[in-house]
């Protein structure tokens, strides 16, 4: 087995059996990602130097037989919206280019802190608006399991990477389904946690009142230990929650006596049949394995995209409004005067979906438009969380496609926006109620290309979510497939 | 509903974007378009509904005010595209 198939917890427990050297296998791991990124694109920098450096610092912890991280010496990939110190931090986007954050996001710090090491920032769509990675300022990233695909998104750049194992896990964010879509596009696992879970200081704000922070790798399990090192309340974020969220300890617990809710509405037109088999396959799992599956109706389905899409772009209206050519980042050369830089420098520096998103957001905020359509929002984001609330009641988890159809082609996304956004009718309710998401790869359609299957659960109930996913992967191989252009690129 | 010119103009100023000719039509037919879509929200009686901005519990966070370090000046200047004597430096704003 070649080091980069090793999964993090794998990974690390090799270099603590010291089989591998820190440097040794960061060197190592460079050398492939940059191969393999030639064809994939997954990140849009590499930060050797860091990485190198940080290497020794962890080997040589290891050697003075300190205490280490569980996942000490494993290298990550974080994408490009979340705060790096001193490293490039810019959202895919022109207008942050440049941008050197003066200090770490409590994710980056936290997982700095339990050895880890950062190799580089991945692509995504700028500021994370978009399904594609397609709206990325800087390139469009590939999907592994088939180059003219899109590895979906806003984290493309995060589960491409690990998809195509050029690192063994990575570092998203989800705002309406960001981590999960790109994870079941690109067949690896991927976690959206519970809104509040994990600190979101140093994510650059996209929708705030929807965006989280969470792991993408190749099993749920190191999903579960990654989550774990990143969860808990945080005094720079004062919507991160003042609890304990334990998941290891339930991890190995399967699903014997859960009960499972298939929703009816989420199996209906625009899935495509290739999807529903693979998702009502892996209930058959479940039910064999001691779950209680049945059929239920889940309302307000058609209701979640227009309202998650009056929230986000409404917040993101706000939110990039500090992107005035003033405190960082990209300023217009030909504007005169301040009210000229500002206008300029945001026309200049932003591209088409963030402008229109934005434009979008200003008018449901506007006067004579906010009740028609941001309280409206609201008040169906109340009706939404209801809903779950009624299915938690009798459900511990809800499975669910990620998305309709597998990995689109490139360039035929972005043609459609309204059929862009509709694609996202799976994920984004879990980011109006704030609740937990896990996306697990559970087939492959006839063209190879990975479908994704999602778990749902109530508020801070991602243990139940992880360990459902542990003995899903315990039962099945999905997971361990790897897409043919690492073997082409390696046999160079 | 319907998207007029007007309507763009004064989104747009909102916005603080000057977006040309071709820009304003194609951002006007794509918002009409998902507007129009939105709309369905419109067949959803809310009348006794009250808005939900936080799904969880949550609460003002109080701290006492304390003088603290922050990040240093310079580094945080490092990232402006135009910096003078410690500041951010802007066009002249007052005649």
């Amino acid at each position: 087995m070649a080091f980069y198939e090793w999964t993090p917890l794998e990974t690390a427990s090799k270099i603590r059996n010291k089989e591998i050297g820190v440097r040794e296998l960061l060197e190592a791991t460079l050398a492939h990602a940059v191969k393999v990124d030639n064809e994939i694109g997954a990140f849009l920098r590499f930060e050797n130097e860091y990485a190198l450096k940080k290497a020794d610092e962890v080997q040589a912890k290891i050697d003075r037989g300190e205490q280490v991280g569980t996942l000490a010496g494993v290298p990550f990939g974080l994408k490009d919206n979340i705060c790096s110190k001193g490293m490039e931090t810019c959202c895919a986007s022109k207008i942050l280019g440049g941008f050197y954050p003066p200090y770490d996001a409590t994710v980056m710090k936290k997982l700095d802190e339990a050895d880890v090491i950062m190799i580089g920032k991945t692509n995504m769509d700028e500021f994370a608006m978009g399904s594609t990675t397609e709206t990325s300022y800087y390139k469009a990233t590939k999907n592994p399991w088939g180059l003219d695909c899109v590895p979906g998104g806003s984290s493309g750049g995060s589960a491409a990477a690990v998809a195509s194992r050029e690192v063994p896990f990575s570092i998203g964010s989800d705002t309406g389904g960001s981590i999960r879509q790109p994870a079941s596009y690109c067949g690896v696992t991927g976690l959206k946690p519970t809104y509040g879970a994990v600190s979101r200081f140093g994510l650059i704000a996209y929708g705030s009142s929807l965006d989280q922070i969470g792991p993408i790798a190749t099993t749920a399990r190191d999903c579960a230990e990654i989550f774990e090192m990143i969860c808990g309340y945080d005094e720079m974020d004062s919507t991160s929650m003042p609890m304990e969220i334990k998941v290891l300890d339930q991890i190995d617990d399967g699903v014997k006596g859960l009960k499972i809710g298939i929703p009816r509405s989420y199996f209906g037109e625009g899935l495509d049949p290739q999807v529903r088999d693979a998702v009502l396959k892996a209930a058959e799992v479940f039910e064999k394995s001691g779950a209680e599956v049945e059929e239920f109706d889940l309302s307000m389905l058609d209701y979640a995209v227009p309202a998650y899409y009056i929230i986000a772009s409404a917040e993101a209206s706000s939110n990039l409004s500090r992107f005035d050519g003033v405190k960082y980042g990209f300023r217009s050369e030909s504007a005169e005067g301040l009210r000229d830089i500002y206008l300029k420098t945001r026309t200049e520096g932003f591209g088409s979906e963030v402008k229109k998103r934005i434009m979008l957001g200003a008018f449901a905020l506007s006067s004579g438009y906010y009740d028609a359509y941001y309280n409206k929002a609201l008040q169906v984001k109340a009706l939404i969380k209801k809903a779950f609330d009624d299915a938690f009641a009798k459900y511990d988890m809800i499975l669910g496609p990620v998305a309709p159809t597998t990995a689109p082609k490139l360039g035929e996304s972005l043609k459609d926006p309204l059929a862009m956004y509709l694609s996202d009718i799976y994920t984004v309710s879990a980011n109006l109620a704030g609740l937990p998401g896990l996306a697990l790869p559970c087939g492959f359609s006839r063209e190879k290309m990975p479908i994704g299957m999602q778990l749902l659960a109530k508020a801070f109930d991602e243990g139940k979510l992880l360990r459902a996913g542990v003995l899903y992967q315990r039962e099945t191989a999905f997971h361990e497939k790897m897409p043919a252009v690492i073997g082409e690129v390696g046999e160079e | 509903m319907i998207i007029t010119d007007e309507i763009i103009e004064y989104v747009s100023s909102l916005a603080r974007l000057d977006l040309n000719a071709e820009e304003k039509i194609k951002i006007k037919g794509e918002i009409e378009k998902i507007i129009d879509y939105m709309d369905i929200l419109n067949t959803l009686d809310t009348a006794d509904v009250e808005p939900m901005s936080h799904v969880l519990p949550a609460v003002n966070v109080f701290r006492e005010d304390e003088v603290v370090p922050s990040y240093p000046r310079d580094e945080i200047l490092k990232n402006a595209p135009d910096s003078d004597e410690g500041a951010f430096r802007v066009p002249k704003t007052v005649e």
